[in-house]
């Protein structure tokens, strides 16, 4: 009896954060006269797949968007983590007078959140918390064993670290990924040219193209921008959810 | 006296140095891209400084007075309270009971974690265009639900009335997931035999278990979900920027949507700056605040 009540509570709840998914792939689908007509009807009776994704796909250069979109998270990540990286491990590991300073630096995080509002991009010091703190645990004799092989400091960081402390590395790139995916402040003060254009302000982009009411064609191209990140979600769920409540509890 | 370094300060001075290498280039972007922009936006942030404008007039704390007394401002400030009153007690609370009812459910579990989730992985600015459409006055499935239920049809985003509910609406919308998963690793983290000994002791009802032993082994989770969440909520910037533009009439006009506003479109540098270090005060404050409970109140057990 509790289960089945607990199923209907979980499952009305679903119904409702699935709401504007079903809507957004139903109205994509729908002829302009029928979004203004069909009220709550799901199945298009009229269908215009061809006409409303044509459209998402030709008013802004929507692969070059999105490949751009990529491009500027896979960028961000990987800067980040090469230079995380290697001051983590030293503070973690290392003796030096960077301790010191380090202690000081936890106001630096808000500095975060401060230096991006007037810098485009800036190097994350969460990247640095996350990186220390777990390779902390990993065990001194490795990297002994790595010294004594021969191995300089930055090797050690790029091939004994690296792999050793990748659950950390995964997690934080998702968790940049989806921060800098979303991301709109920069790009509306940056760019201009829809050709370099990232999802967000790609999106802005094309609702400015189609100042009407042409819904139908809109939910197409939300449809297609939504697309990469859900899908990369629906492939690496564990790793996404996983890395999400790492980085967040730690955040 | 060469000699008088020990083989032990040697091998110190080689690691001292191979960590500086390591550590340096960061240390040096730390200071270029982090320390100087925030003292660039403080000394600013005393200024009346326009960009294209030559003159710079000294103005002190008078330009934070000015802040103050700035009703554009208030206002942004007492929208994005509002908004943040709105999105974090209900994504928090909502996303405890989920992951509650998750947490309690064998067969679906990694069915609705996923389905709840998957707001916190779609794009923003694009889901924000669906609930634009949703929320259409007279087209929008929203109404046409209430409207079967027999309730008037509400003007969601165009009435500035309810124009920070219906943000708000979306914000709880994307902000649940996050919550939910953030809590569930949290009560998967709690010991079981804790619920046996509450038992034992007479803790029989579903609530006695919650109030025994759910809260206060929660404790820790449920303050930085709180302060993720309230963090999150102070920053809401796409949203606005999408659909409302911090309209109509300024009435979802938010804190980093003006300062965006004065800094890049205005191009009001001083001014802007003074409002990104009210921002950032403000921010910190509510570390300091989440640091003091959790040295203080957040006890196990």
């Amino acid at each position: 009896m509790t289960r089945i009540l607990r199923l209907a509570v979980l499952s009305a709840g679903a119904v409702l954060v699935l709401f504007p998914f079903l809507f957004m792939l139903s109205t994509s689908l729908k002829p302009q006269s029928e979004v203004f007509s069909a009220g709550l009807s799901l199945i298009p009776s009229h269908w215009a797949i061809v006409e409303n994704y044509g459209k998402a796909f030709t008013r802004i250069p929507m692969a070059r968007i999105l490949l751009n979109g990529v491009v500027v998270c896979a960028s961000i990540v990987a800067f980040q983590i090469v230079f995380a990286l290697p001051a983590a491990y030293a503070l973690a590991k290392l003796r030096f007078r960077g301790r010191e300073l380090y202690a000081a630096a936890r106001i630096t995080g808000l500095l975060n959140t401060l230096a991006v509002l007037v810098v485009p991009f800036t190097l994350s010091v969460f990247a640095i918390f996350l990186f220390r703190q777990f390779i902390k645990a990993i065990p001194d004799d490795l990297i002994l064993a790595a010294r004594s092989d021969g191995l300089s400091e930055a090797a050690i960081v790029w091939r004994i670290i690296l792999p050793n402390a990748w659950p950390a590395a995964s997690a934080f790139a998702i968790f940049s990924v989806v921060a800098h995916w979303n991301d709109l402040y920069w790009p509306l003060i940056a760019i201009s040219k829809t050709q370099l254009a990232t999802p967000p302000l790609g999106l802005l982009f094309f609702r400015a193209a189609e100042a009407g009411d042409d819904y139908g064609a809109l939910m197409a191209a939300t449809v297609v921008i939504t697309m990469p990140l859900i899908l990369f979600f629906l492939f690496a769920q564990r790793l996404f959810i996983e890395g999400m409540t790492m980085t967040g509890l730690k955040g | 006296m060469p000699n008088s370094v020990s083989p032990h300060e040697a091998m110190l001075r080689v690691e001292a140095r191979a960590a500086w290498r390591l550590a340096a280039p960061t240390a040096l972007l730390m200071l270029l891209l982090l320390v100087l922009p925030t003292l660039a936006v403080l000394v600013l942030s005393f200024t009346d400084a326009e960009l294209g404008i030559p003159e710079i007039t000294f103005l002190g704390l008078d330009a934070y007075a000015d802040l103050l007394t700035d009703r554009s401002f208030l206002g942004a400030l007492r929208n994005t309270a509002v908004y943040v009153a709105l999105v974090a007690p209900a994504s928090i609370l909502l996303g405890l009971g989920l992951a509650m009812l998750i947490e309690a459910e064998v067969g679906g579990r990694a069915f609705f974690r996923s389905v709840y989730f998957l707001p916190v992985v779609s794009l923003i600015v694009a889901m924000a265009s669906v609930w634009q459409y949703l929320m259409h006055p007279t087209i929008g499935p929203i109404n046409l639900v209430l409207g079967l239920l027999g309730i008037p049809a509400i003007n969601w985003l165009g009435s500035s009335d309810n124009v920070l509910a219906a943000l708000a609406v979306i914000g709880i919308w994307q902000a649940l997931g996050f919550n939910m998963v953030l809590f569930l690793a949290g009560l998967t983290a709690i010991d079981r035999t804790l619920y046996a000994a509450a038992e034992m002791d007479g803790a029989r009802s579903a609530w006695d278990r919650f109030r025994l032993v759910t809260w206060p082994m929660l404790g820790p989770t449920t303050l930085f979900v709180t302060t993720i969440s309230v963090i999150n909520a102070v920053k809401v910037f796409e949203t606005v920027a999408t659909l409302t533009q911090g309209g109509p009439a300024k009435a979802s006009e938010t804190l980093l949507w003006m300062i965006y506003k004065e800094g890049f479109v205005y191009l009001h540098v001083g001014a802007a700056s003074a409002m990104a270090v009210v921002f950032i005060a403000l921010l910190l404050f509510l570390l300091v605040l989440q640091t003091r409970v959790l040295d203080k109140q957040v006890h196990y057990g």
